[in-house]
C-alpha cells in the first residue's frame, strides 16, 4: 500500500511541476517588450526598493494635505512663543518634528517639500525629454546639415558642467521663479536625450528590418514613427527615470544656493536645506539633515529604479 | 518580352580617401514571367549588391549605380525616389537572409503584414488585418489569428521566414528577390521554406529571383542560373545544362567541392585554391585566372568578353571546360 501511495504522490508532484510549467509557456505567449520587462522588474529585489520609495514619495507627495498634519506656511503662537536665535522648539505634542525658524511646523513643509519636488521633477524632465527627443529624432532622422547643426549645439552644451549651465540659465532671467529652476533643469538634460535617441536611431536606420520596410515600399514618415521611433525608445524611456533624480538634484542645488523661488512660504527641501538648515545648523541640526536626506532617498529611489529598467528592457536580457 | 531586363548594371563604391571598388561589373540578365533565376557566386561576388541595386535600396551616398533595369516598360534606375517607392512591395517583393532581424522587434506580427497592404491597396486597418491572417494561412504558419497578435521573438525561426515571404508576396508583386532566404535557418526547414516558395511562385506565376550560394538550392528552384564572379557573369545556362557540363572552370570547381554520396572518391574534397581576394582587375584579364586550373596566356590582358553558347546560355572564358562528346 505504501509503495503504491509513494507512486501516486511521486505522480502528484510531477503532475503539480507540468501544470505549473504550463501555466508559465501560456503565461509567456503573447507578451509585449514592456510587459515582460515589467515582469523581470517585479523578480528584482533592486528594482523593488525603488518602486517602494517612490511610491511612498508619491503617495506623500499626491496626498500632502491629507498626510500632513498642519498647514506649512501658518506659524504657530505656541511654538514662535519659545523660538530665539538659540533655540528652536523641537518635537511637541501636534508637532511631531517641531518647529522651523519662523515658527511654523517643520513636519507639515517636510511633507508639502515633496510635493514640490514632485512637481519640478516631473515637468524638468517631461520638458526635457520633449525637446530632447523632437531634436534627437530630427537628427537621426534627417541626417545631413540639419544633424551637424543639432549635434554641434548639444555638443557646447555638454561641454559645460550640467549645473554650471543651469546656473548660468537662472542667471540670465530676469527674476528667478520656480519656473526659471524648472526650464534651466529641463533645458540641461535636453542635450542628453537628442543624443541619446539620435544614437539609437541610426542604429535603427541601418537595421534589417528598416531595409525590409523600404523593400516594402513604406513611406519615409512611417518607416521613422513606427519602425525607427518605437525601437529607440527604451534607452530614453530609461534615460527619463534617471533624469528624474538629476532633476531633482539640480533643483535642489539651485534652492540651495538662492538661485531659485525667493518666496518664503514655499516649502521646497533644497530651500529649507540652504538656508535655515544652514544657518541653524548648531541648533537644530534636523533641519539641514532631514531635507539632505529626503533629497538623496527619492533621487536613490528613481536611480534604483531606472538602472534596473536599463537592465529589464535590454533586449539581451530577453527570453 | 522580359519582365525584368538587367542590362550593363554596375555598381561603384565610392569612399572617401579609398580607391573606388567595383562591386558590380557590368551584370546582364533577363527574367521572363513566371520564370525563376538564381544569382550564385560565394561572399563578395556582388549578388547581394545587384538585388540592392535592382530594388534601389543602395545609399544615394558614396555609391555609383550605372546601367539599365526595366522592369517592364521601365528603367527602374530613373524612377524618381516616389515612383520607385509605390513600385517596391507592391510589384516588386523581397526576402532578406535573416528573418529575426528582417521584422521589426516592437510590432505584432499582423500590423507589418498589414503595413503592406494599407501601403499599396489603401485598405483599412480591419480589412488589412483580415487579409493577413489569410495570408498567414496560405504559407502554413498554424493558428494564424493568435500569430497575428504575436511579436517576432515569439516565433521559431521558419515561422519567421513563412512570415516575411507572407509580407513579400501580400500584394501579388509579379517579381519576388529573395536575398539567400534559407542560410539562417536549419537544414530542415530551409527545404520547408524552399518548398513553399516553389509552391508559392508557381501558383500565383510570381517570377522570381534566387540570390544564393547554395547549389543545392538552385537545383532544386532555378530554371536558369547566372554564375557571378568579381562582379561579372561569368557563365548563364539552363540548370540542367549548368549542372551536367558546367563550362566554366569556376562553375566546375564549384560543383566539384560539393560533396556528393552517390561518388566514393575516398579522397579529400576538390576546392577551389585561393580567396575570391585573389584576383586581377577585369580589365587586365579574367579575375578568376589566378585561382584557374586551365589557365592560359589568352586569360591575361585584356576583359574576356561574355559569349553566347550554342545552348542559348552565355560564356565568360577562352579556355572552357572541354564538352563530352556524346558516344
Amino acid at each position: 500500500m505504501s509503495g503504491i501511495g509513494g507512486i501516486s504522490t511521486l505522480a502528484d508532484h510531477k503532475r503539480r511541476r507540468i501544470e505549473e510549467l504550463t501555466a508559465r509557456t501560456s503565461e509567456a505567449g503573447g507578451v509585449s517588450l514592456i510587459r515582460d520587462a515589467g515582469r523581470r522588474l517585479l523578480r528584482n529585489p533592486t528594482a523593488m526598493v525603488g518602486a517602494i520609495i517612490i511610491l511612498l514619495f508619491l503617495i506623500i507627495a499626491i496626498f500632502a494635505p491629507l498626510v500632513a498634519p498642519h498647514d506649512p506656511v501658518q506659524r504657530f503662537p505656541e511654538l514662535t512663543k519659545d523660538l530665539t536665535v538659540d533655540s528652536i522648539p523641537g518635537a511637541t505634542a501636534g508637532h511631531p518634528l517641531g518647529s522651523d525658524p519662523l515658527g511654523r511646523d517643520f513636519a507639515s513643509r517636510m511633507i508639502y517639500g515633496a510635493r514640490q519636488t514632485l512637481f519640478v521633477g516631473v515637468l524638468a524632465t517631461f520638458i526635457g525629454l520633449l525637446f530632447g527627443v523632437v531634436l534627437g529624432a530630427i537628427a537621426g532622422a534627417v541626417g545631413g546639415w540639419l544633424d551637424v547643426l543639432i549635434m554641434r549645439l548639444t555638443d557646447v552644451m555638454l561641454a559645460l558642467p550640467s549645473l554650471l549651465l543651469a546656473i548660468t540659465l537662472v542667471a540670465l532671467a530676469s527674476r528667478s521663479t520656480q519656473w526659471t529652476v524648472i526650464i534651466a533643469v529641463a533645458v540641461v538634460n535636453v542635450p542628453i536625450f537628442a543624443r541619446l535617441l539620435r544614437g539609437s536611431m541610426l542604429a535603427q536606420r541601418e537595421s534589417d528590418h528598416v531595409l525590409a520596410a523600404r523593400a516594402l515600399g513604406v513611406r519615409r514618415r512611417d518607416i521613422v514613427l513606427r519602425h525607427m521611433l518605437p525601437n529607440s525608445l527604451t534607452a530614453v524611456i530609461v534615460q527619463a527615470t534617471l533624469t528624474f533624480a538629476v532633476a531633482i538634484l539640480d533643483a535642489a542645488a539651485l534652492s540651495f544656493l538662492g538661485l531659485g523661488d525667493p518666496d518664503i512660504n514655499r516649502a521646497e527641501w533644497g530651500l529649507m536645506l540652504g538656508v535655515d538648515g544652514v544657518r541653524y545648523f548648531e541648533v537644530r541640526p534636523e533641519l539641514a539633515y532631514l531635507p539632505a536626506l529626503a533629497i538623496i532617498f527619492v533621487a536613490l529611489g528613481f536611480t534604483l529604479l531606472g538602472e534596473s529598467m536599463r537592465e529589464a528592457l535590454d533586449p539581451k536580457n530577453r527570453r | 518580352m522580359p519582365l525584368l531586363d538587367v542590362r550593363d548594371l554596375s555598381v561603384v563604391f565610392q569612399r572617401k580617401g579609398a580607391k573606388p571598388f567595383t562591386a558590380v561589373d557590368g551584370v546582364n540578365f533577363t527574367v521572363e514571367p513566371g520564370q525563376t533565376v538564381g544569382l550564385v557566386g560565394e561572399s563578395g561576388c556582388g549578388k547581394s549588391v545587384t538585388s540592392l541595386a535592382i530594388m534601389g535600396l543602395l545609399p544615394r551616398r558614396g555609391n555609383k549605380v550605372s546601367g539599365e533595369v526595366r522592369f517592364e516598360d521601365t528603367d527602374l534606375l530613373k524612377l524618381r525616389p516616389q515612383e520607385l517607392r509605390d513600385r517596391r512591395g507592391r510589384d516588386i517583393g523581397m526576402i532578406f537572409q535573416d528573418p529575426l532581424s528582417s521584422l521589426n522587434p516592437v510590432l505584432p506580427l499582423g500590423l507589418q503584414v498589414a503595413e503592406v497592404l494599407e501601403r499599396h491597396q489603401g485598405r483599412t486597418r480591419q480589412a488589412a488585418l483580415r487579409e493577413a491572417r489569410n495570408l498567414l494561412d496560405a504559407v502554413g504558419i498554424p493558428d494564424p489569428t493568435r500569430r497575428l497578435k504575436e511579436f517576432p521573438h515569439q516565433l521559431s525561426g521558419g515561422m519567421r521566414q513563412r512570415a516575411l515571404i507572407a509580407i513579400a508576396l501580400a500584394c501579388k508583386p509579379r517579381l519576388l528577390i529573395a536575398d539567400e532566404p534559407t542560410t539562417a535557418l536549419d537544414v530542415t526547414i530551409q527545404a520547408q521554406i524552399l518548398t513553399l516558395l516553389k509552391q508559392l511562385v508557381e501558383e500565383s506565376g510570381t517570377a522570381l529571383v534566387m540570390i544564393t550560394h547554395d547549389l543545392g538550392v538552385v537545383a532544386g528552384l532555378c530554371d536558369t542560373v547566372n554564375v557571378l564572379y568579381a562582379g561579372k557573369v561569368v557563365e548563364r545556362a539552363e540548370r540542367h545544362d549548368l549542372f551536367a557540363e558546367p563550362r566554366h572552370p569556376y562553375t566546375h570547381g564549384l560543383l566539384q567541392s560539393v560533396p556528393r554520396l552517390d561518388v566514393d572518391r575516398g579522397g579529400r574534397l576538390h576546392q577551389i585554391r585561393g580567396s575570391v581576394s585573389d584576383n586581377i582587375p577585369w580589365p587586365e584579364g579574367c579575375a578568376f585566372a589566378p585561382r584557374c586550373d586551365r589557365v592560359n596566356d589568352a586569360c591575361i590582358g585584356e576583359t574576356v568578353p561574355l559569349e553566347p553558347t550554342f545552348r542559348g546560355g552565355a560564356l565568360r572564358c577562352t579556355n572552357p571546360v572541354p564538352q563530352e562528346v556524346p558516344a
